[in-house]
């Protein structure tokens, strides 16, 4: 009993296991269509495109923003969650609980598995203008950007919305994320940090 | 040809402070819920892709399963929305040729930048400043698709 009350709140307080983190999610996407709405990120950027003005010369942004500031608000508070998390409630400086195999592999190709959530090796200031830095950051920010659009969703509004509403299109874009993640896991990352 | 994308529908609502304050604080759950589980992290996707972890899936499928009892619930109008009306998710259309490419697409940029949409602007609140150039590419191959979307195929 004590093992398992350990297991669910004083452990989890520095690290949430996967069960309490899935939970809250679904709680996210409930809360957000009880307010009327519907749990999907990468609308954002759709929504930053038109308060450029651009709607003027591409139909596609030819949307009132003002509509969409729920989303923008709902970005915000979670810019602001990941500040507090990140700065008052995870360990200071903990090595992530990765698998064995991952640190193993991580170590093989030079990148320190025990320095927090991001590869500095990668995308610190300094490193960022390295093949890789740009390539990682821009390339495949670009690449989410235009991806989500062309698939009308990513994370969360096909694999998490959309298959929990039993949408097969959705199925559908989920294997297609995995397809491109697998190339880019197996090919194009090993080749950049090579 | 015009593609229905997610509609954005004019319901008329220029939502209230009140309203706005409700989406921040779900907001702040998401982004607390996305660091304490080291979803945001590079490296919990780069363990997903290689299936070195149970995580990430465990994580999503949670999610997906809880998900399913809730959209369930909303079907048979237990569960309602703030005002007392019946929640209406609207299906996705059913087609599949923008899903496959999109997704693939999206899953070559998910991988490379270990970050979907959601965890580059929290990443960016915890102050990875990496993800502000990130996002401002992630916007530009918005716009790009934006100015493409008719040469397509969806």
């Amino acid at each position: 009993m004590e093992q398992i009350w350990n297991q669910l709140f004083v452990e989890a307080q520095a690290y949430l296991p996967w069960y309490w983190a899935g939970a809250g999610i679904a709680l996210v996407m409930l809360a957000l269509l009880w307010l009327g709405e519907s749990f999907g990120v990468s609308s954002n950027f759709r929504t930053i495109c038109a308060m450029t003005g651009v709607g003027r010369r591409c139909d596609f942004f030819d949307i009132d923003w003002r509509h969409q500031s729920w989303n923008l608000s709902f970005l915000l508070g979670s810019m602001a969650g990941g500040f507090i998390a990140y700065h008052f409630m995870y360990p200071e400086g903990a090595a992530l609980n990765l698998s064995e195999a991952t640190r193993t592999l991580l170590a093989s190709m030079g990148i320190d598995p025990q320095q927090g959530f991001y590869p500095m090796e990668i995308f610190s200031l300094e490193n960022l203008g390295s093949p890789a830095g740009l390539v990682l950051t821009i390339v495949g920010g670009f690449l989410v950007g235009f991806g989500a659009r062309w698939a009308g969703g990513c994370t969360s509004g096909h694999a998490i919305s959309g298959l929990s509403n039993l949408q097969l299109p959705s199925l559908v874009a989920v294997i297609g994320f995995f397809i491109g993640g697998l190339i880019s896991t197996y090919l194009i990352i090993p080749f950049l940090l090579g | 040809m015009k593609v229905a994308d997610k509609p954005i529908e004019n319901k008329n609502k220029k939502p209230a402070l009140r309203q706005l304050i409700s989406f921040f604080v779900v907001g702040i759950a998401f982004g607390v819920i996305m660091v304490q589980a080291e979803v945001i992290s590079w490296f919990r996707i780069f363990e997903m892709f290689h299936f070195h972890a149970f995580h990430m899936y465990g994580v999503i499928g949670t999610a997906i399963v809880l998900g399913i009892f809730i959209h369930w619930l909303i079907r048979k109008g237990i569960i309602r929305n703030v005002r007392g009306e019946r929640i209406v998710v609207p299906p996705k259309a059913p087609t599949y040729k923008r899903y496959l490419f999109g997704g693939i697409f999206f899953g070559l940029g998910w991988a490379m930048t270990g970050a979907c949409p959601g965890p580059m602007f929290i990443g960016l609140g915890a102050g990875f400043l990496h993800f502000a150039l990130m996002i401002g590419a992630a916007v530009l191959g918005t716009m790009a698709y934006g100015f493409l979307r008719d040469k397509l195929p969806h």
